[in-house]
């Protein structure tokens, strides 16, 4: 134990100065994983190549492809149907640029290629105490195992290609205490909406959130990801989870975790990290789940959610712009103010992302698909988060639940979560996802989301509206 | 850069996030050539592709204006650099808000485009006055309304020093090498 008590954040911010910050001149952090997809690298790599740059460790990138890949299976060829040429070009663009630069490539095809916050866990990448950056807003994902994970812009990205390294102003910490027992049929998405509903969308900006209380420990890795993934959503910086068995369980045997007297050592090491009794932050809160129920968000940011049994609140008790950005948000839902959230009709059911593509959330929703089906109003898309989970939910036999039931069973990717290959919505049409955001047109130009649990997703491509999945006949 | 002077628009709404800004569909570039067309696209343009007249974006108050007067938490969401390629092609060089997202305010700071933060009373005079010329000096870090009224501003000192002289991020790092050598060496 060090003398000052410290934080988890503390303890890995530290250990990975190049050079302490000063007035003049921000933290130079050294950066073990960056991993990187094909929409926020091609023109990073477009600068080392101008300015005749190599990549100083291209063992310590991994790449996947994720965000414009179809999902829709292959030809009988291997060959995929791309949503256009772009989206063609970008992929194989990140595929030379890997080829060229001797960085590991989890392509199409490959059985280790998924969504880039589901593959890296999964590997075994993600490990306690390492700094983690991908140019995309959801890597606090990897903060579920103690790790310090961020999203960075794509000029960044060419800073760790370049240099490994990143120029960063040391953040504020936030402790968000989860206690209480969970309810069946509540889990870790809706202790997440209930957290960013209590700190407000922009309430988390400069910060870095970690999560504790018997509700976080509690909760399987999985779990963990889910809240972590969505820390952005209230606009931190990143968000973590001191490791503990649960995290040492989860990493046994992955293809990357270490072995033999590497683990133990490892294990010493990690043991170490957890954030220690006393340790100071410069801001604390409190959520209580004991009495949570299923969430859904009603508006078009994250923050603005109830429970499933709440009624949508009204513009009308609130003023300023309080009140007109939550007119706004309702003016493009088309919903009423102070009608019950329950009962809404819907047309589409999206279960994937890198919030809840695993294969915990699978087993979730195949429980509620298990001998019903989907409401014939209703499309359903199944989309796994990685190969891995796919051959894992096709070994339980997942894939056959969804199928009888109506839904449509597909290859890994970031898929309708943000709309770039061809999975979206049309105007108007209202979703439930599983993903994590709501915004204007994420899903689709025009489209209306309900962001929600794989639980209350399911529930409701059964039902063809909103419905308590508790309730489920 | 180091002084900015020119008409603001505002856009008074909330959170507008990167997917406002500009919407997935146009990530599927590999260079950062014209996205300035598609900038705030969903907003801009009518369902048959035609410009929304009603958008101000549209109107004839934007037209060279470079300062951009947003409402609270701008630039939230997605990481996406095109979010500020896309606001530094339509021309803007600045962004005033009461909070700007982490993410979005060091992608603008590495493209030139200045986030601003200001107080909710002088944010709110700002929303009230669209248009106005608004004289903006980094190296005094002011905001200089038309009445002569003189507001400061923070910005960071390694990001102010970069903008004015125009230093390079990367170039800086690459200057540490030895640095982070000796870094790699310690922990081996
Ligand atoms: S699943 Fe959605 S949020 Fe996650 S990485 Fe893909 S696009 Fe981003």
């Amino acid at each position: 134990m060090s003398e000052t008590p410290e934080t988890l954040f503390e303890k890995i911010w530290k250990s990975h100065l190049v050079m302490p910050e000063s007035t003049d001149t921000p933290a130079i952090l050294y950066v073990d994983l960056h991993l990187i997809h094909e929409v926020t690298s091609p023109q990073a790599f477009g600068v080392l190549k101008s300015r005749g740059l190599k990549v100083r460790r291209p063992n310590l990138t991994t790449a996947t492809v994720d965000h414009s890949i179809p999902t829709t299976p292959p030809n009988v060829d291997g060959s995929r149907v791309f949503a256009d040429e772009m989206a063609k070009a970008q992929v194989e663009k990140l595929e030379a640029n890997c080829r060229e630069h001797g960085i590991a490539f989890h392509g199409q095809g490959s059985p280790t290629q998924g969504i880039v916050h589901v593959i890296g866990p999964e590997l075994g990448l993600t490990q306690p105490g390492c700094v983690v950056v991908c140019g995309d807003s959801h890597t606090a994902t990897h903060g579920a195992f103690g790790a310090l994970a961020f999203g960075i812009g794509t000029s960044e990205v060419g800073h760790v290609l370049a240099t490994q390294c990143l120029l960063q102003r040391r953040p504020k910490t936030m402790r968000v205490n989860v206690d209480g027992k969970l309810s069946a049929g509540v889990g870790a998405k809706d202790i997440i909406l209930a957290i960013i509903q209590k700190l407000g969308f922009g309430g988390g900006t400069g910060f870095v959130l970690e999560y504790t209380g018997q509700a976080i420990r509690d909760l399987s890795m999985e779990g963990r990801m889910t809240v972590c993934n969505m820390s952005i959503e209230a606009g931190a910086r990143a968000g973590l989870i001191s490791p503990d068995e649960t995290t040492f369980a989860y990493l046994k045997g992955r293809p990357h975790s270490p072995s033999g007297k590497a683990w133990d050592e490892a294990i010493e090491k990690w043991k170490r990290l957890a954030t220690e009794e006393g340790a100071r932050f410069d801001a604390e809160v409190h959520v209580d789940v004991s009495a949570l129920a299923p969430m859904l968000t009603f508006g078009t940011n994250p923050s603005q959610s109830i429970a499933i049994s709440e009624n949508i609140p009204s513009p009308e008790k609130l003023v300023g712009a309080d009140r007109e950005t939550l007119a706004k948000a309702l003016d493009y839902m088309g919903l009423k103010a102070g009608k019950p959230i329950a009962g809404q009709k819907i047309d589409v059911v999206f279960i994937g992302s890198c919030t809840n593509s695993r294969i915990s959330d699978l087993r979730e929703a195949a429980q509620v698909f298990k001998g019903r089906k989907v409401a014939d109003s209703v499309r359903a898309l199944v989309v796994p988060g990685s190969e891995a989970v796919k051959k894992q939910a096709e070994a339980e036999g997942l894939d056959f639940i969804f199928k009888a039931a109506g839904a449509q069973w597909r290859e890994p990717g970031c898929s309708m979560c943000i709309a770039m290959n061809g999975d979206q919505l049309s105007p108007g049409q209202y979703a439930v996802s599983t993903s994590n955001r709501n915004f204007e047109g994420r899903q689709g130009k025009g489209g209306r989301t309900f962001l929600a649990s794989p639980l209350t997703a399911a529930a409701a491509a059964i039902s063809g509206k909103l419905v308590d999945p508790r309730l489920l006949k | 850069m180091n002084h900015i002077q020119s008409r603001t628009v505002v856009l008074p709404q909330r959170n507008i996030d990167t997917d406002q800004i500009i919407p997935a569909r146009f990530l599927k570039v590999t260079d950062k050539v014209g996205l300035g067309k598609n900038v705030f696209c969903d907003w801009r343009y009518l369902p048959d592709g035609k410009p929304n007249p009603e958008f101000i974006l549209n109107q004839a108050a934007a037209a060279d204006a470079h300062i951009l007067v947003a409402g609270d938490n701008f630039g939230c969401g997605s990481s996406r650099e095109h979010a500020p390629w896309a606001l530094v092609d339509f021309g803007f060089k600045a962004i005033v808000s009461t909070s700007i997202a982490d993410i979005f305010r060091n992608n603008a700071l590495k493209n030139g485009l200045l986030p601003i933060v200001v107080s909710p009373e002088i944010h709110a005079e700002l929303l009230g006055a669209p248009g106005a010329n608004l004289e903006i000096r980094l190296d005094e870090q002011v905001l200089i309304f038309p009445s002569g009224k003189r507001v400061s501003f923070e910005i960071d000192r390694f990001s102010r020093h970069c903008l004015m002289n125009g230093v390079d991020e990367l170039g800086f790092l690459l200057g540490c090498e030895p640095h982070i050598s000796a870094f790699e060496a310690r922990r081996a």
